[in-house]
């Protein structure tokens, strides 16, 4: 399958379905037809085409007035829990779960950190006991965004306490409506509450959600984590857009703001943000001829420095209007909306940026011991029995 | 545009790093600067000539590879890793600025001849020239001859011509006929001189009109391979920290089993990976004649400048106590890229020139 081919393709689809008529049944159509993610196989919404078409692809649906998947509110789905589903899945599973997900009928969570499992997340003491065809699920998670909305969510657990805690992990599928799952907002520095805390009670699920084999649930994380890495830190952007946009425009619209020692302050962000912007669309060359690698840390890490350093920077060029803030309700939002909101919002959610999805000093460990070869970390903790660690 | 390198730059890369650590180990980087002779004519025959690298640039007809500043970009950034005593930042700017001469209608002949390595011009202007400065007036031109005095040129102690702009025209000159002071420099690799010229003959390369455009594609071009030169050196510098740190032992452990080196030096390979990313992107544009190429290079420069100091500054402290020595080639690396961050405009020059780029006025 190559450029001109799927050119065509989109070409004759759009000649067959009306852009604006029943958004579903388009979106429906336009996975069946393998237009989704070209890159999946034939019958999973793809075409086994270069991952690097798929910008082609999107353009030329948005050019033509085509309804979106909303990928912002689904992006835990098409980020993480699908190429995990790919990848890991049974055909049985991929057939139920990938269509629904990429059309977002069906919104994910990922129910992988808890309290005591943050950065040391392969110690995380959910549990998982197999009864029969069932498995009985009993733990708390966090930072669970979209649990409030989410039809499922993929989650990892203990099933087996007796052996050290990378081995004794399991991945499933968690039937959010299940009984036993309870989900409450969790309030956040800026006010409202993206995330969630997700109790889980004795939750039954049967052993048809399970993806991957029994204990090997670690190795199926990986790819989990390794995609939100790319999905936080590669995406395509044009200069400017993100953060740094928005300070251009006070900028450039506020002459009474600017002072010199500000200006140089503006344009050393503003490299700094174009040089990742151009390492991102480096990256994603690189990726379209591979899987994702420790080089998707790299984006992340880079890209939470920024937004902070930005936003902080936004905050001092306004003086004493930042010593506002727009809003302080308890909200649930789907979408992180920080355009719209007061420059303050922005500062204080950019504090997420480098702890969600690995923190920055887990990114710099990876990027130092798997890119550099450095030694690793001392892990006591690796021989151990899950069991007798100390918590 | 792919920030990718094709194939073909890295067979280029390949041969270019073979050459240089058979003929210019840091070793004997190291015994040179210390002898009479700042550069070495001969790996410097063998890279333009038999490696093509001075015809880069060129198109095929008039003598050249028809590759162009990509490829060329991809050697300076070897040269930069090796340190390597050769003229190439002069001469790839002589380059630029004969290549835009000729395309408004002069004769092509010199550029021929310096495509085939033949010839070595170097172009006359004080290596730390700002962008976006006009061309200078330190020398004047009158019936065929130049006189006047350009300080802090890089290269041209190892030049055959000198190309000298000035404001009236573009001029090429026998180094024989013009008097090459050299000076004590910081950057033991890449030796600066003053040169004066006092009714030296001068050929035309260029006119009044045509000066300034020729003046500005070697200044752009120059920018461009500084950068993939501090790509390289900054590159060196990574990998030879990351070796030492992988077998110093303190307190029992390699030291780069610490986080504090670990740290620092995983935020410095991703300052690194930003760097080639901008660098190549820079090169692209000007290959391509893109309209975004002076945002392309200014970027380049105000990034990859720092890049390359701080590597070189965490390569000495990494190093520890042999790292301040002069049997290290540490210093080698640290002289050039701090050199290299003042040569054609500080990156706060970048950052001031990209403002008005992008329309961010101060």
């Amino acid at each position: 399958m190559d450029a001109p081919e799927l050119r065509d393709r989109v070409r004759r689809f759009l000649a067959d379905h009306d852009a604006a008529g029943d958004r579903l049944a388009f979106l429906r159509a336009r996975f069946d037809a393998g237009l989704a993610w070209v890159a999946f196989p034939e019958g999973l919404g793809g075409l086994g085409a270069p991952r690097a078409l798929q910008p082609e692809v999107d353009d030329a649906f948005a050019a033509a007035g085509a309804p979106d998947n909303e990928p912002l509110r689904i992006g835990i789905g098409l980020g993480m829990a699908a190429p995990t589903i790919l990848r890991h899945g049974s055909d049985a599973q991929r057939e139920r779960f990938l269509r629904p997900l990429w059309t977002g009928e069906e919104v994910w969570c990922q129910l992988f950190s808890e309290p005591g499992a943050g950065s040391d997340l392969a110690a995380l003491a959910t549990r998982a006991v197999r009864n029969g065809d069932d498995w009985t699920v009993t733990g708390q998670k966090v930072w669970t965004s979209m649990a409030h909305e989410a039809r499922w969510g993929i989650l990892i657990a203990r099933t087996d306490p007796d052996v050290p805690k990378h081995r004794g992990i399991t991945y499933f599928v968690c039937d959010m409506r299940a009984p036993g799952v309870e989900v409450r907002p969790l309030r956040q520095i800026t006010g409202e509450a993206e995330f969630n805390e997700v109790f889980l009670t004795d939750v039954r699920l049967p052993d048809t959600l399970r993806l991957g084999e029994v204990g090997d649930g670690w190795r199926v994380a990986r790819t989990t984590l390794m995609n939100e890495r790319v999905a936080i830190g590669g995406g395509a952007a044009p200069r400017e857009s993100g953060m740094i946009g928005v300070v251009a425009s006070t900028w450039r619209a506020r002459p009474e703001l600017r002072t010199s020692g500000q200006h140089d302050a503006l344009m050393r962000l503003w490299v700094a943000a174009e040089v990742a912007r151009l390492a991102g669309q480096r990256l994603r060359e690189q990726l379209a001829a591979g899987q994702p690698g420790a080089e998707g840390s790299a984006a992340k890490f880079a890209y939470a420095r920024l937004n902070q350093e930005i936003s902080g920077f936004e905050l001092e060029l306004l003086g004493d209007e930042g010593l506002y803030y727009d809003d302080w309700t308890m909200r649930r939002p789907s979408i992180v909306d920080w355009q719209y909101r007061s420059p303050g919002y922005r500062y204080l959610r950019a504090k997420g940026n480098s702890i969600e999805g690995g923190t920055s000093e887990i990114l710099a460990n990876i990027i130092a011991e798997r890119v550099l070869g450095l030694p690793p970390e001392i892990r006591v903790d690796v021989d151990v029995p899950w069991k007798e660690l100390p918590r | 545009m792919t920030l990718l390198y094709s194939d073909v730059e890295e067979e280029l890369r390949s041969a270019v790093r073979r050459l240089l650590d058979e003929r210019s180990p840091w070793t004997a980087v190291l015994a040179r600067v210390g002898g009479a002779e700042a550069y070495d004519p001969a790996l410097w025959r063998a890279l333009a000539t038999d490696v093509g690298c001075a015809g880069l640039a060129v198109p095929e007809k008039l003598n050249g590879s028809g590759a162009s500043w990509r490829e060329a970009a991809v050697v300076a950034e070897e040269l930069g890793r090796a340190v390597a005593p050769v003229p190439h930042l002069g001469a790839a700017m002589a380059t630029a600025a004969l290549l835009a001469a000729v395309d408004d209608g002069a004769p092509d002949g010199l550029l021929a001849a310096v495509a085939a390595g033949d010839t070595t011009a170097v172009l006359v202007l004080p290596l730390a020239t700002p962008p976006a400065t006009p061309v200078p007036a330190t020398v004047t031109a009158a019936h065929g001859a130049v006189t006047g005095v350009v300080t802090g040129v890089a290269d041209a102690l190892a030049a055959d011509l000198l190309v000298v702009p000035t404001v009236d025209g573009l001029w090429a000159v026998d180094a024989a006929d013009a008097r090459l002071v050299a000076r004590t420099t910081l950057d033991l690799t890449r030796r600066l001189c003053d040169v004066a010229f006092d009714s030296a003959p001068a050929r035309p390369l260029a006119g009044t009109d045509t000066v300034a455009p020729c003046w500005r594609a070697a200044l752009r071009v120059g920018a461009v391979l500084l950068a993939a030169e501090q790509v390289g050196v900054a590159a060196w510098c990574l990998d030879a920290t990351v070796a030492h740190l992988k077998v110093r032992h303190q307190f029992g452990r390699p030291v780069g089993a610490y986080q504090g080196l670990k740290h620092r030096l995983a935020e410095l390979w991703v300052a690194i990976t930003q760097a080639r990313a901008a660098a190549r992107y820079a090169a692209g544009c000007v290959t391509d004649g893109d309209p975004d190429a002076p945002v392309a290079v200014a970027v380049a420069q105000a990034h990859c400048s720092p890049v390359a100091v701080r590597a070189a500054e965490e390569c000495v402290q990494m190093h520890g106590g042999v790292g301040f020595t002069w049997e290290h080639p540490a210093h080698l690396y640290l002289k050039r890229a701090k050199s290299a961050a003042i040569a054609l405009g500080t990156a706060q020059r970048h950052r001031a020139a990209l403002a008005a780029l992008v329309d961010l006025p101060g």
